[in-house]
């Protein structure tokens, strides 16, 4: 393919220059080589471990394929089935849930203390260091200490609350209401940190002078911050979102430890239905056609995000 | 106050000083800032940390002093043997073994393919270049549960499925270390490389000898955060790993809190512990290229 190129660029430029012709062929054609040299190891994994699973997706979700390999061409009939599946409406809500309350609290969460420590304050590398650390703890230890700090009779949780004089606390993950809660909680706990950094970075971008400005011509906090941080934080903005929003959408790990998408269905996620229909039940085909599902939200999302990022550039 | 109207002298002392920093002036409404600011800071931080101390605290009690009330925050006696019980009653030692040896490899693969990688997209000029990038930094914004049935169906067909491998292979190859390495690359100026080239030094040459040593905080970055998602990761394993010898230690755990029917909480905090001190020390001991690494990944988007 990469030959076939080059024969066509070529002799174009061989007809402005004809005595640069050759070299010139043969050097793009050796960079050629050498680039895919390059790329290549990773990417024969790559396309292997990645770009075949994705694209047979597409084949597998029309097909009833099982654990034994066995494929019978269904034609729509699995997606048919998931239109009607409450459990699989169960997930998508919850998904949604999830994400609508975790997106805009992490994103809140995680600026202010990216503020809050963008400052020359004592201890400032301390307190980073602890905001990230949730991020790169085991997801099983996390799950574990706070499914017993939430465990409604005897947790520690409860127990304060109880101290500061609410005497009928949350049933927590034992609660449908309290349980979807509970699981946000962990989750922004967990990946504030990491969100945090990215903004970190983005404030250190901002140049001193236009806050010095905006204070001359006597912009309160406020207005600072709305007039001058968040414009110039804007690429940073939507580099969070459009992260934390895939980060959502496919939130698995810490509900299936926490509640293992219970009590009844109130944590089920799409993430978890998929492992449910694959893993659990074997229907392959099945759990194919809900990742499309998956796979395709997250994808629309992302370019539209893109495309309003655009726009607002412009 | 006093230095702000003093004499010229100790107004260039204290400009010298402070770096000439005119907001940074201590009046009362800044320094009423700074405390507030120092006591949510203090707050938040307790609040982020409070888990891991109880869970610290809790590995060293008695099995019935776990869950108390009032809540006790230090343990009423220190039973430091609860390390060795959790050692010696589980597989921990296989656990740990398969662990490390998955993080190593993989974080060695990830690195060297990826910097690789990186290079090639960062500093050659070919047809098509562009178009494949596009389908790397695409894939960040597929999910891997979208993805993982196929994959799986592929992993069996070729006897992977249960094995060491599958994991390997499974994390080795990602995009985002190419996508974080290529930003670091493109940092460097084109001009070094150009020097090295008119002295007669080949692309890999370039790619040994100046790219690599010059983008320290980049590997090191990409090393540290592979390594960590390695170790963590809980997904993989539960899916590809069937073999209890098989286990790392996060399948391992979990699987000894599925089954901790003597309700001794106290073994699996300090077995808890013990999964998390690893990636403590290398955390602590990378810190700053972490930080650093994880910010170039985002500052272009």
């Amino acid at each position: 393919m990469a030959s076939i190129t080059i024969d066509g660029a070529g002799p174009r430029t061989g007809a402005a220059e004809p005595r640069r012709r050759r070299p010139g062929a043969r050097l793009r054609r050796r960079n050629t080589l050498i680039g895919w040299s390059f790329i290549l190891p990773n990417f024969v994994g790559f396309a292997l471990l990645t770009l075949v699973p994705v694209l047979a997706l597409f084949y597998i979700s029309f097909t009833n394929w099982d654990v034994f390999g066995k494929a019978k061409w269904l034609g729509l009939a699995n997606f048919r089935r998931l239109l009607h599946d409450a459990s699989f409406h169960t997930a998508l809500w919850n998904t949604v849930y999830y994400s609508v309350v975790h997106i805009p609290l992490t994103l809140v969460i995680s600026l202010a203390l990216a503020m809050l420590l963008n400052r020359k304050l004592r201890g400032v590398a301390f307190f980073r260091t602890a905001a990230f650390f949730p991020y790169i703890t085991s997801v099983v230890a996390i799950t574990t200490v706070w499914n017993l700090l939430f465990s409604p009779k005897y947790g520690p949780i409860n127990d304060v609350l109880r101290f500061v004089g609410i005497d009928n606390p949350p049933g927590w993950t034992t609660s449908t209401t309290w349980a979807m809660p509970a699981v946000i909680i962990v989750g922004t706990w967990r990946e504030m940190g990491y969100y945090m950094i990215l903004f970190l970075a983005g404030l250190q971008t901002v140049p001193r002078e236009l806050y010095e400005a905006a204070r001359m011509d006597g912009a309160n906090a406020w207005q600072r911050f709305r007039n001058v941080t968040m414009p110039c934080l804007r690429p940073t903005t939507f580099f969070v979102t459009v992260m934390l929003t895939i980060g959502s959408f496919k939130v698995f790990d810490i509900i299936l430890l926490m509640t293992n998408g219970g009590p009844g269905q109130a944590t089920l996620v799409l993430s978890q239905f998929i492992y449910k229909a694959g893993f659990v039940n074997y229907q392959f085909g099945y759990a194919s056609a809900a990742s499309i599902a998956l796979f395709l939200i997250c994808i629309v999302v992302t370019i539209v995000q893109f495309v309003v990022n655009k726009r607002r550039a412009a | 106050m006093t230095l702000v109207h003093g004499t010229p002298e100790t107004r260039a002392l204290t400009s010298a000083s402070a770096a000439a920093r005119r907001p940074d002036r201590q009046t009362p409404g800044r320094r009423a800032a700074r405390i507030i600011g120092y006591v949510v800071l203090i707050v938040a931080a307790a609040a982020v940390l409070l888990p891991f101390f109880w869970m610290l605290s809790s590995s060293v009690r008695g099995s019935n002093d776990v869950f108390t009330i009032p809540v006790k925050w230090l343990p009423p006696s220190w039973k430091w043997d609860n390390y060795v019980h959790v050692w010696s009653q589980t597989a921990m030692v296989t656990w740990w073994k398969n662990t490390m040896l998955l993080s190593v490899v993989v974080t060695f693969l990830q690195v060297l393919t990826g910097s690789f990688a990186a290079y090639g997209f960062a500093r050659m000029r070919f047809p098509g270049r562009d178009v494949l990038f596009l389908v790397y930094v695409g894939t960040i914004a597929v999910p891997w549960q979208s993805y993982m049935i196929p994959q799986f169906i592929l992993f069996s067909k070729l006897h992977l499925s249960n094995t060491l491998w599958s994991i390997i292979l499974l994390q080795a190859f990602g995009a985002f270390g190419v996508f974080l390495m290529k930003q670091y690359f493109e940092s460097v100026p084109e001009e070094l490389s150009e020097a090295a080239r008119i002295d007669g030094l080949s692309e890999y040459g370039i790619y040994r000898r100046i790219m690599l040593p010059l983008s320290t905080p980049a590997i090191a970055s990409l090393t540290l955060l592979t390594f960590v998602n390695t170790w963590n990761d809980y997904l993989g394993p539960l899916i590809y790993l069937r073999s209890p010898n098989l286990w790392t230690i996060q399948l391992g755990l979990q699987t000894f809190i599925n089954n901790l029917y003597d309700q001794n909480y106290a073994l699996l905090f300090a077995g808890l512990t013990l999964s998390v001190l690893p990636i403590a020390v290398i955390f602590m001991l990378g810190q700053r290229y972490f930080v650093e690494g994880i910010a170039t990944s985002g500052l272009k988007g």
